[in-house]
């Protein structure tokens, strides 16, 4: 280790051993962050992995069980956002939060504007122009402080929100994921601000789920993982690889290891059966480049990649959940066009559960039971209503099977665990006899008995011939699964293969086009 | 003793925390200020076998309120609201006065019969716009039927040529101030609305679709569910109930003013609603609350003259009376109360991550 040659200057933001516990989750587990001044510091890991947690604690939003967060070595609690901003940290979130109908200047300077005589007197426009003009300049962005927000595409709007946050004297800036919705170019005038509020001195959080962005523009890096750090590292040493395989992680857990060789066997004899899915060059505008997948009946395909890749998007066009405007989809030979609804595709036996169960899953004031049984409930129409004795049949039937806790189908879905909503979710699904099962992320953020739960049921429902896509950010549990693998990256399918002698350092491979194994061995080495 | 004492607290708690404690506390309540005003105000009798009393005409007179009370919770249910009823009611109202005073035997029950259905065939008509606007076209409910209330009393205007429509029809005028087995049709009608539109919510899936789509309509889109069906028919629905309310009104009165029929019973329909416990947000309703939310909306309307408040003092009063149930029904108020007992453990944020 060399010693310190130029001594680095005393972090602005210590935050150590910080714990945030929410119910029975642990969303933050002892982390620790030091800011310094003058450095684009980068948050990285998956969804779920507690950036914005993170974040959250520091600017006051949650209030943290455990720890210490100390500014300039002072320590210190915000109580409030506001608190945060007067200290100096300040966030600007993926949503430019100001007011569209005003001036830009008006925006810099809401809640701060110049008078005219005096704190009463009418609002001085010339001087609020002169000075919004003036912080704009001295960051390189060229925007008429008198034009209307509104009127500005997203990225200079963006702009104008950190143009606003360093004009309150922030040393500390947050920028949550601002480069998700810009193109090249707006994020090339994005890094030139930051880089200029770098050589200023201010601490930049820099928060986003682009590997090439992150390498471009930060010195240093802290990489969470299921509310825990895992490394803070200087940029400049690290490669993306090694920086995936912290974020991504291994699965210590012992899981009951599934018969690889009966895999192999399935997958043979799947080659030769009929497909119950095809699609052909299915794409949509900003979300996937056109993509082939074929599915058989009894195969798990896995579908591995970061976030953003692309994943997500896949399965939504094959369930019409978002309709494609490209490509050909065929189910069960009956030479179809591409699904426009969910409704078309539920009736072509296909079902989806998607990544965002609270949102676009659950129902949670109705009761286990009917959440179970909407989806049956919805293909038979509001007129055919399920018999009574069929309805407790399969409830309880399906309370067994997926072993859902507390075995009680008359409570508010409300009042269940992530994981157990998980289960009903996957019973309302089973329910409607899906040939096709696409499932998105089914195992995030639910507990482990439940998730060896899930995992073993996936396994099963293809032995008995259902054709199942598994979607997750865990490389090891999609490898652990899937007969076949597809790859997706930046939007695109980049490569197939079946999962044969396939391990999470060759999937890693194929995405970050680096050879894996020479940061293992320097792993090894360190 | 004491064992009593805290069983009996128990139960009383019990009872408070039920969702149609207060509202029924209200009712109660005004029922005993009309009976010290009025001691004979409970008095029942029967004449030429029909049942007449203050009580009686509580329930006739909030017919219409209660008609358009039921369309409307199933309207909000979705998370959507039909501020047309009002003009919808006065249309139906225009139709069937005007074909029975232009049909040739304008006294006959058969131009009676015609004329309500003609009216009520209109209303589904009304009530597939109103739907179409909002499940197809994706406008916001509340601007969506904004456009018929303001237009349909035009339409009303136009189908009653501007002018006050007088009727003479007893058929058509048994639908108000009818008697069926000594009960009055229109309670009857309202009543049986009310039956009816419970079996039918309750015993097929209609009612389990219906808070699905208002719960979280994103979830019930990728459950399959056919959320276009379901809110046009619950607009269809509403735009029903609104014009056998209009017909109610009309045939009340024996005539039809575009200008003035059902103005302002959206604004009754949605507080009996929302008295009933039905949240303004979607997806849980309670047609039984709904029910208790009108009577205690026309008990309402009765007891202003009856104890002798001015008539200019009317809408305050009302306001104040709605304004004490809500509040007492808000999840912060009833906190407030239940922090005299018992700490409440507050709830946190949910995970962000």
């Amino acid at each position: 280790m060399s010693q310190a040659e130029v001594k680095p200057p005393p972090p602005v933001v210590e935050m150590h051993d910080v714990s945030i516990t929410f119910g029975a989750v642990r969303a933050l587990d002892g982390v620790s962050l030091r800011l310094l001044p003058g450095e684009v510091h980068a948050l990285m890991g998956e969804n779920g992995a507690g950036k914005s947690t993170l974040i959250k604690a520091l600017t006051g939003v949650y209030t943290i069980d455990a720890g210490r967060v100390r500014i300039d070595g002072v320590e210190t609690q915000f109580a409030t956002p506001a608190a945060a901003q007067r200290a100096g940290i300040s966030t600007v979130y993926q949503e430019v939060n100001l007011v569209p109908n005003l001036t830009v200047a008006e925006n810099m300077l809401l809640g701060r504007e110049r008078h005219r005589f005096g704190r009463l007197g009418p609002i001085d426009r010339r001087d609020m122009n002169r000075r919004a003009a003036a912080s704009l300049q001295s960051l390189g962005i060229d925007v008429d402080p008198g034009s209307e927000l509104g009127s500005h595409p997203i990225a200079v709007q963006q702009l104008v929100a950190i143009a606003r946050a360093v004009d309150t004297d922030a040393r500390v800036l947050i920028l949550d994921e601002p480069t998700s919705s810009l193109d090249a170019d707006e994020v090339a005038r994005l890094f030139d601000v930051m880089r200029r509020l770098r050589e200023q001195g201010t601490a930049i959080v820099f928060v986003s789920h682009f590997l090439d962005q992150v390498f471009e523009i930060a010195d240093r890096m802290t990489i969470l993982r299921n509310g825990r750090v895992v490394g803070e590292r200087l940029v400049a040493e690290t490669t993306q690889l090694e920086l995936v395989q912290l974020m991504i992680g291994r699965d210590l857990q012992v899981l009951e290891r599934l018969d690889q060789a009966a895999h192999e066997a399935t997958e043979e004899a799947a080659e030769q059966r009929l497909p119950v899915l095809s699609a052909l060059g299915l794409g949509r505008k900003g979300s996937l480049e056109a993509t082939d997948l074929t599915l058989y009946p009894g195969e798990v395909v896995g579908i591995a990649g970061l976030l953003g890749s692309g994943r997500t998007e896949l399965a939504r066009l094959l369930f019409g959940a978002d309709a494609p405007d490209t490509g050909e989809l065929t189910v069960k030979g009956s030479s179809g066009r591409r699904l426009r609804s969910p409704r078309h595709a539920i009736d072509r036996k296909l079902a989806f559960c998607s990544e965002d169960r609270k949102a676009e899953g659950v129902f949670e004031e109705l009761s286990v039971a009917d959440n179970m049984l909407l989806g049956l409930q919805a293909s038979r129409g509001w007129l055919r209503p399920i018999p009574t004795a069929t309805r407790s049949a399969l409830v309880k039937e399906f309370m067994a099977a997926l072993d859902v806790r507390p075995a009680d189908s008359s409570l508010p879905m409300r009042s269940l665990s992530g994981g157990n909503q998980q289960k009903v979710l996957l019973a309302r699904w089973l329910i409607t006899e899906p040939d096709v099962l696409l499932l998105d992320e089914p195992t995030r953020g639910i507990d482990i008995g439940a998730k060896t739960q899930i995992q073993q049921l996936v396994a099963d429902l293809a032995e008995k011939g259902m054709s199942v896509v598994f979607i997750s950010a865990e490389l090891e549990e999609v490898l652990r699964l899937s007969h076949r693998l597809v790859v997706l990256k930046d939007r695109r399918k980049i490569a197939e293969r079946p999962n044969r002698g396939i391990d999470i350092n060759d999937v890693l491979e194929i995405i970050t086009g680096e050879p894996g194994g020479v940061a293992e061995k320097e792993r090894a080495d360190a | 003793m004491p064992e009593i004492l805290r069983s009996g607290r128990a139960i009383g708690a019990r009872m408070m925390a039920h969702r149609l404690f207060w509202p029924l506390a209200a009712l109660g309540a005004l029922l005993v200020v009309n009976l010290i005003a009025t001691p004979t105000f409970f008095n029942v009798r029967i004449q030429d076998g029909h049942l007449f009393g203050s009580l009686v005409d509580i329930v006739r007179n909030g017919a219409p309120v209660l008609l358009v009370a039921i369309g409307m919770t199933l309207v909000i249910a979705t998370r959507g609201i039909d501020l047309s009823v009002g003009a919808v009611a006065a249309i139906a109202g225009a139709v069937a006065c005007v074909y029975i005073v232009e049909s040739p035997a304008d006294g006959a029950a058969g131009a009676a019969v015609i004329a309500v259905s003609m009216a009520l065939a209109v209303c589904v008509a009304l009530g597939l716009w109103n739907g179409f606007l909002v499940a197809v076209v994706g406008i916001q409910p509340i601007i969506a039927t904004l456009v018929l209330m303001v237009a349909g009393r035009g339409i009303a205007m136009l189908v009653t040529g501007g002018q006050i429509t007088t009727v003479n029809n007893d058929a058509f005028a048994a639908l108000a101030s009818g008697h069926l087995l000594t009960l009055p049709v229109a309670a009857l009608i309202a009543l049986g609305v009310f039956a009816a539109t419970q079996i039918v919510v309750r015993r097929t899936a209609l009612g389990l679709l219906i808070e699905s789509v208002g719960i979280n309509p994103e979830a019930s889109r990728l459950a399959g569910v056919r959320s276009r069906t379901i809110i046009w028919t619950v607009y269809v629905f509403a735009a029903l109930c609104a014009g056998t309310a209009g017909l109610i009104i009309a045939a009340n009165t024996h005539s039809v003013n575009a200008n003035s029929l059902g103005l302002w019973i959206e604004l009754d329909a949605i507080l009996a609603v929302v008295i009933g416990g039905t949240s303004l947000a979607g997806g849980r309703f309670s047609l039984t609350g709904t029910l208790v939310g009108a009577m205690l909306i026309a008990t309402l309307t009765r007891t202003i003259p009856n104890i002798g408040i001015p008539a200019e003092a009317n809408y305050l009063f009302k306001a104040l009376v709605v304004v004490i149930v809500c509040l007492l029904q808000s999840p912060k108020a009833r906190a407030v109360l239940q922090r005299r007992r018992e700490p409440v453990p507050t709830s946190r944020g949910e995970v962000v991550a």
